[in-house]
């Protein structure tokens, strides 16, 4: 079977699946998923860049804020203009994917002749400028407040009440896994060995009649494209885009998020968006737990998801370096070769 | 190539059960017979956001555990019709994407029946669209911000504290009269808080008036390039839009930079024990800061607003350090328990607006509170106070003045006293 009919086909599957699930679950549930998928988007796409092209960003939640802003002024001046149908979003997310991909061109060239900590330092720089930015230019992007994301209701063929937040999660959910199939079909193309090829060993690579940098900047584009894609699909969802979301907690969450999850897989990409969202609700049911005085339950619930991160990181890099799905595939790998051993 | 495919349908499988375990009922489809969400015989539900933790959070993580004692002494006495509230605190950190969150988890997974005192105008401004279309009871936005006052296109939301540009009004008519012809220059929050505050001064001072302007982000604690703005200009009076920590902020760098000029402070960054809390030594700076309130003033101990507070805090806030924070999340309990009252037995989300709309309520505030079917403002006006030998107190008449060109006027009702049990009566 060819590979882009295969992933499709399980792209539908998983379609499927989250069609009969968005049925089954109450509406908040329904957001949360659909803020999974946006964060898949984001995730799949840094696991990419670092997992299969060794390159490391802490900047990916600014092109995540690209791809919302973006989002954000293309809906604006739809609506503005009194388009409101609801295939302005199609037009606008594809804005948001080009805008993106256009500002990481920009830093992947930049990237590309640059190794490990200058590397950080660079990323780290663009995750602190972006989100500073629209806090400078505050008559287009109206500073901490943000803008507004007007979002046409869902189509009335599906009823006067059906639950918006099943219609945001049929969204993002669609538009998470065409990525998805996209980016599956990269891993297993050409460009996928390249990626890793360069990965491996740099000089190999280049003896091997590779163009490094070249094949660097194409891994920084694909994922910025990924990041710019979650964060529009973020700003869908909340309506609404300010640079909070987007400051530079969110990009160290993301690389922590595919390093937990599994590095170099899609999978473990999958694994680290449903953390991402996961994480705060279980702290917030943990403290609630806790019989605290009011004061120090309050304390803990902003800090406490930050405390957690870090310590399921060490502990997941001591007891699985190779992320959860890493855990995952040893543990099939192991029931699978005890098999025939029972069976004898 | 077959384990990619495998793979992806382990992790889809994987993903449903995990998720089909979490599932709880399909649709709710609106019918007649419907229950109030949050509601029962026996329980309200309510909730809010508030900065708990961030850069907002200096005294305003007080109100909500001040609003929730109130609460707690309204159950203590019976509850309203028969029913206890239950309020519901969110930490949003003052963050616009967290109240999002936060506000979601409240309406679409607590079910609340309305949220109350939701704080802050970046954050607040979030949610609004999507508090209108499921249509919750947004009362008493915790924030002067003109968004809050838009009866057509949010029918359900209030306000609370008094516009800023009704205060900015008040504050620069003071400079006015008191400090003619002194350079006037202007701080404010670079949001809907800064901006309605400027207009209000600038109606009174004229568009001249302000010699320096200058604005902060709360993601940035570093106000020396504004402030020593303020000094190159040579601005005698600071009027600051400023949230407390941002006031203090101001207050201290000033002091290291050498310049005392006369500060006149909005009431949400006015507070002064949480001022002076935030400032520790330097607390002597404040003397003679300029500010405003419409509440009662937590240290006017005569006043029987302030001793019926005072014995709930100690009752059901485990004596937490009364200030006007406390004040301010009581007085909006209050409120929230007389519209209870007055929406009666039969109590609906229609019901609850309905009451509100009506209007006609007094509580603690000096000023008048103005709500009506066109009106959806919060408090219309406030008193003056002063800070003399690190005791904040009122001076002058209580003022009163619209969100345009109307002229700011003295406002002589009388406060009313609080009922004898604490608790509005039906």
């Amino acid at each position: 079977m060819p590979t882009l009919l295969r992933h499709l086909l399980v792209a539908a599957g998983v379609g499927l699946a989250v069609l009969m699930v968005s049925y089954q679950l109450d509406s908040y549930r329904n957001f949360q998923l659909a803020t999974v998928a946006a964060y898949l988007c984001a995730t799949a796409g840094l696991t990419i860049l670092t997992g299969l092209c060794g390159q490391l960003s802490l900047g990916h939640g600014a092109l995540m804020a690209t791809g919302a802003y973006t989002v954000a002024l293309c809906q604006a001046a739809f609506f503005d203009r009194g388009v409101t149908s609801g295939l302005t979003l199609i037009g606008s997310l594809a804005a948001a994917v080009l805008v993106t991909v256009v500002v990481g061109l920009v830093v992947g060239v930049a990237a590309a002749r640059l190794r490990g900590p200058y590397l950080a330092g660079l990323t780290l720089a663009v995750a602190v400028v972006v989100p500073a930015l629209t806090v400078t230019l505050d008559g287009v992007f109206n500073g901490e407040q943000g803008l507004p994301v007007p979002v046409a209701p869902a189509p009335e063929s599906l009823g006067l009440y059906f639950p918006h937040e099943r219609w945001q999660l049929w969204v993002a959910a669609g538009t998470t896994l065409l990525c998805l199939v996209v980016l599956a079909n990269l891993v297993r193309s050409r460009y996928g060995r390249l990626f890793r090829a360069v990965r491996d060993d740099e000089v190999a690579a280049r003896l091997a009649g590779i163009h490094v940098a070249r094949t660097q900047v194409i891994a920084f584009v694909v994922s910025a494209a990924g990041a710019g894609l979650g964060g529009a699909l973020l700003a869908v969802l909340a309506q609404s885009v300010s640079p909070g979301a987007f400051g530079l907690t969110l990009s160290l969450f993301l690389l922590m998020a595919v390093v937990i999850g599994g590095l170099g897989r899609l999978a473990g990409a999958v694994w680290g968006a449903l953390l991402l969202v996961a994480l705060p609700d279980l702290t917030h049911s943990l403290t609630n737990l806790f019989t605290l005085s009011p004061a120090a339950a309050q304390r803990l619930e902003g800090n406490l998801p930050l405390a957690i991160f870090g310590a399921t990181l060490i502990v997941v890099m001591i007891a699985a370096p190779g992320g959860v799905q890493g855990l995952l595939s040893r543990l099939t790998h192991r029931l699978r070769t005890r098999r025939p051993v029972g069976r004898s | 190539m077959r384990t990619t495919a495998r793979r992806g349908l382990v992790i889809a499988t994987t993903l449903t059960l995990l998720l089909g375990l979490t599932a709880c009922g399909a649709d709710d489809a609106p019918g007649s017979g419907e229950p109030v969400p949050g509601v029962t015989d026996t329980e309200i539900v309510v909730g809010t956001h508030m900065p708990l933790t961030g850069p907002a959070s200096a005294g305003y993580s007080k109100i909500a555990p001040a609003t929730k004692a109130y609460f707690d002494y309204v159950n203590a006495n019976g509850g309203v019709h028969g029913r206890k509230i239950t309020y519901k605190i969110m930490d949003d950190g003052y963050n616009p994407a967290t109240t999002q969150q936060v506000v979601r988890q409240l309406v679409l997974q607590d079910k609340v029946f309305a949220v109350i005192n939701g704080l802050g105008t970046p954050t607040h401004t979030g949610v609004l669209d999507f508090l209108h279309s499921n249509r919750v009871p947004d009362l008493f936005v915790a924030s002067g911000s003109r968004s809050w006052d838009q009866p057509d296109k949010y029918p359900n939301t209030f306000g609370f504290n008094p516009d800023y540009t009704v205060e900015g009004k008040i504050l620069a008519t003071h400079v006015k009269s008191t400090m003619p012809g002194s350079k006037v220059c202007f701080l404010g929050q670079d949001d809907d808080f800064g901006r309605d505050a400027l207009v209000g001064v600038e109606k009174v001072l004229g568009a001249g008036g302000v010699t320096a302007k200058q604005t902060y982000v709360t993601s940035n604690t570093n106000v020396a390039p504004q402030i020593g703005a303020f000094k190159e200009a040579g601005c005698e009076v600071v009027i600051l839009a400023t949230v407390p920590g941002f006031t203090a902020l101001s207050v201290g760098t000033a002091a290291r930079l050498g310049y005392r000029p006369q500060w006149v402070v909005s009431n949400v960054g006015s507070d002064h024990p949480t001022l002076a809390r935030q400032l520790g030594d330097a607390a002597g700076l404040l003397e003679g800061m300029v500010g405003l309130n419409y509440l009662p003033m937590q240290t006017d101990t005569e006043n029987p607003w302030i001793q019926l507070f005072n014995k709930i805090n100690t009752e059901h806030n485990s004596g937490a350090e009364f200030d006007g924070n406390t004040v301010y999340g009581m007085a909006v309990g209050y409120l929230f328990v007389q519209a209870l009252q007055a929406a009666g037995k039969d109590l609906t989300r229609q019901s609850l607006i309905e009451a509100v709309r009506k209007g006609g309520y007094q509580g603690p505030g000096v000023a008048p509170l103005r709500f009506s079917a066109t009106d959806h403002s919060g408090y219309g006006g406030g008193r003056l106070t002063r800070v003399t030998e690190g005791k904040q107190s009122f001076f002058g008449p209580t003022y009163e003045t619209d969100e345009n060109d109307g002229p700011v006027q003295e406002y002589t009702v009388a406060p009313v006293t609080p009922p004898a049990n604490g608790v509005p009566a039906a």
